[in-house]
């Protein structure tokens, strides 16, 4: 079978590269230009720099694989950048990477496989496709710290059946030792965890400078409506934040609510981040739509929590604690995820 | 089949051969004062004389670099630099990253730069280009064919307008596209600065000159031993300049049949596409253009793609501007073309080379033509 396989210039993906090819596929490996800078440089920082490009070409020749670069700025700047800037600028959380996931990579490739001559697109992620007689289920991939279905709920069953994750069964240890003995020189390289377009440095001067309406000053409030103080901006807050208010107030405090319209951020005791249902939007399900119980991760690396789907809304079983609208939160049963959404509200 | 001669062409084997004994037995550093140096020194010099020869130039005039790129460095910012107090660039939308980045650098430290458009065909107007000079302007650069294109610049026009209108800007012109196809004569340019590339027409890569008219200053980019009359200081690649040298007669003694053949398996690549591809529609003009380009547009279909299926079917072509990692994109030269960013994605670029075969292009006019029609 030919596949085209995403390769970022991490581990994982090389590793899924090599185990593709072994597999006696045909392998064609791809990296996605997402993001440059002013001069069209490519970002220093995140998944995707000039030398993971480099990496993941290395890679390529050693495993004798075609390997090209294919520009899709356009489409990121437009579908995760703009979003990104525009749902902090509305008091929300966004996760880029998820937003990548769904508007570029799998939506640029995985609808394109025809294009490319490929059957199937493999990508690095730690998780597990089982084709089951209802048809292929996404499961968690067995290295409980590195599982990444939590990025991945948005897929559907006919982008499933399209799609390999070689790696899912394989602890990132076992990852690492593959590649070792490959000799793959991203073997022990180590992980990406910024956000490729912000960079190494704070999000929020990023977000200064492309939503500068955002940083509008306002009132820092208590939950009870008296002025604490004042703030540069919503765009600089998140649910949940404690660091950062600047104020002696003995007992702390965090952000618990944020309102764009009068750029209010509103500060509260602990007790305050409680959620107990959340409002559910862009709701989307790998397989039949789900109701009643199943547990939800609002979180990428959070745990998962028992939960009731009633149409849009999600009811815990407990309240939680700074769950931030704008976040993705997917819904699994056992190992298998059902779905996810994104979430649009909370409520204590 | 390599249809990507525009991004480098196969290295001539005479070239090679001219060049061994000076990766080998002749290994001296050309400005030592011993038998040794000497031999290499008087390489060196030969290959200067032969050099100015074939452009019509003086010796003294053959300023050898590491390329186009270096070589177009170095006409933009040594006139921008020199001791005259004019700092000024001005120059074309569509000229090279070496030329535009070169002005932009130069605009962000303070001088004047002014970037004149094209029209449609990717070519600029003389008087355009005469009226953006001023008393400021050190240089007015415009390259002699285009890289991504093929659109032949009017550059005797553009040279003699800029000298009407101000006797003391330098006019400079990358003709590093050019050299295959045109008989480059500095004389008849009536250019005070031009570019050569010693890989684009059969020559080693890392190797060039800048040929700068005598009496022109220019302040060096590369300090140091004052090799080049100080103009380009480095230890002198010698067998790198005897290869350039090797190449340029040899290109020179083939543009003829280049300008005949090539030309003609352009034309006859251009007419099967058209014919396969109903809307396939060229960037390269019909008239002014070298023989070599073919810069077309496939509407529907992903330029980034085609190029993957192409080498995929074993096809060599290129998206005409790439950026480092390799990914095609936007080209600045179509978008000045009047060509929306969309549109620009759709396009590909052929180009043909010395070895280039009618068969060859006849096979790979076909795998286009399937890949394309496949893509839509």
């Amino acid at each position: 079978m030919k596949a085209l396989v995403a390769m970022s210039g991490g581990v994982d993906s090389s590793v899924a590269a090599a185990l593709m090819k072994e597999r006696g596929h045909e392998v064609i490996g791809v990296t996605l230009k997402l993001w440059s800078g002013p001069g069209g440089e490519a970002p220093t920082a995140g998944c995707c720099t000039v030398s993971d490009a480099e990496d993941a070409r290395r890679v390529a020749a050693q495993l004798d694989i075609p390997y090209y670069v294919l520009d899709y700025t356009g489409d990121f700047g437009g579908g995760v950048v703009d979003r990104f800037v525009a749902d902090y600028a509305a008091g929300r959380t966004p996760n880029p990477c998820i937003e990548c996931n769904r508007t570029v990579k799998f939506d640029a490739l995985l609808s394109n496989l025809d294009d490319f001559d490929c059957e199937v697109l493999a990508t690095g992620h730690h998780a597990r496709i089982e084709v089951r007689e209802r048809g292929p289920v996404l499961l968690r991939g067995v290295d409980p710290d590195k599982d990444q279905s939590y990025v991945l709920s948005m897929l559907g069953r006919d982008q499933l059946a399209r799609l390999r994750f070689p790696i899912g069964e394989l602890t990132k240890t076992q990852v690492r030792a593959v590649a070792a003995e490959l000799g793959l020189r991203t073997a022990t390289k180590a992980e990406s965890m910024d956000i490729c377009f912000v960079g190494r440095r704070d999000y929020r001067s990023f977000l200064h400078e492309r939503a500068p309406h955002a940083f509008a000053p306002g009132a820092v409030v208590d939950t009870e409506g008296r002025r604490l103080g004042d703030h540069q901006g919503v765009a600089g807050f998140t649910i949940g934040q404690r660091r950062g208010l600047r104020m002696a107030l003995g007992e702390p405090r965090y952000v618990v609510d944020i309102d764009p319209g009068t750029a209010t951020v509103v500060v509260g005791t602990r007790d305050r981040l409680a959620v107990s249902e959340l409002e559910l939007s862009a709701v989307s399900w790998v397989g039949e739509p789900v109701s009643g119980a199943v547990t939800a991760q609002y979180r990428a690396h959070g745990e998962p929590v028992g939960a009731t789907l009633e149409g849009s809304t999600l009811v815990f079983e407990t309240p939680q604690e700074a769950v931030a609208p704008g976040q993705t939160v997917s819904f699994y049963r056992g190992d298998e995820v059902v779905g996810g959404a994104l979430i649009a509200a909370t409520a204590a | 089949m390599y249809l990507d001669h525009a991004a480098t062409t196969p290295t001539r084997p005479e070239v090679v051969a001219a060049m061994e004994p000076f990766a080998s037995d002749v290994f001296g550093n050309s400005s030592g004062i011993h038998g040794v140096s000497r031999r290499a020194k008087n390489a060196l010099e030969e290959a200067r004389e032969r050099a100015a020869v074939v452009i019509g130039a003086r010796p003294i005039e053959i300023v050898f670099t590491s390329g186009g790129t270096e070589s177009d460095n170095l006409a933009l910012k040594g006139a921008a630099f020199n001791s005259s107090p004019r700092r000024g660039v001005v120059t074309a939308a569509t000229e090279h990253e070496a030329v535009l980045e070169t002005a932009d650098f130069l605009k962000r430290i303070g001088m004047p730069v002014t970037i004149v458009g094209v029209d449609a065909e990717g070519r600029v107007s003389p008087e355009e280009m005469a009226a953006a000079v001023t008393g400021e302007t050190a240089v007015v650069s415009v390259m002699l064919v285009n890289n991504e294109t093929g659109t032949v610049q009017p550059v005797i026009e553009i040279a003699r307008a800029v000298k009407e209108a101000d006797p003391d800007a330098l006019v400079h012109t990358d003709a590093v596209q050019a050299f295959n196809s045109i008989d480059v004569d500095v004389e008849e340019l009536g250019v005070d600065m031009l570019s050569l590339s010693g890989h684009k027409f059969g020559g080693p890569k890392g190797c060039g000159l800048l040929f700068v008219r005598e009496g022109t200053t220019l302040e060096p980019v590369q300090h140091g031993g004052g090799q080049e009359l100080g103009r380009r200081s480095g230890t002198h690649d010698v067998a790198g300049a005897v290869g350039l040298v090797a190449a340029m007669e040899l290109a020179a003694a083939d543009r003829e049949r280049f300008r005949l053949e090539i030309g003609a398996i352009r034309d006859e690549f251009t007419r099967l596409l058209r014919e396969g591809v109903e809307d396939a529609a060229p960037n390269t003009p019909p008239e002014g253009r070298s023989p070599h380009h073919l810069n077309i547009r496939f509407p529907g279909v992903s330029g980034q793609i085609l190029l993957m299926r192409l080498d995929q079917a074993g096809v060599a072509a290129s998206a005409g501007s790439a950026c480092q990692s390799g990914a095609a994109t936007v080209s600045h030269v179509l978008e000045a073309m009047g060509l929306g960013p969309d549109e620009a994605r759709e396009c590909v670029r052929f180009t043909f080379g010395w070895t280039s075969t009618g068969d060859e292009a006849e096979v790979a006019a076909k795998t286009v033509v399937e890949l394309a029609g496949e893509l839509r």
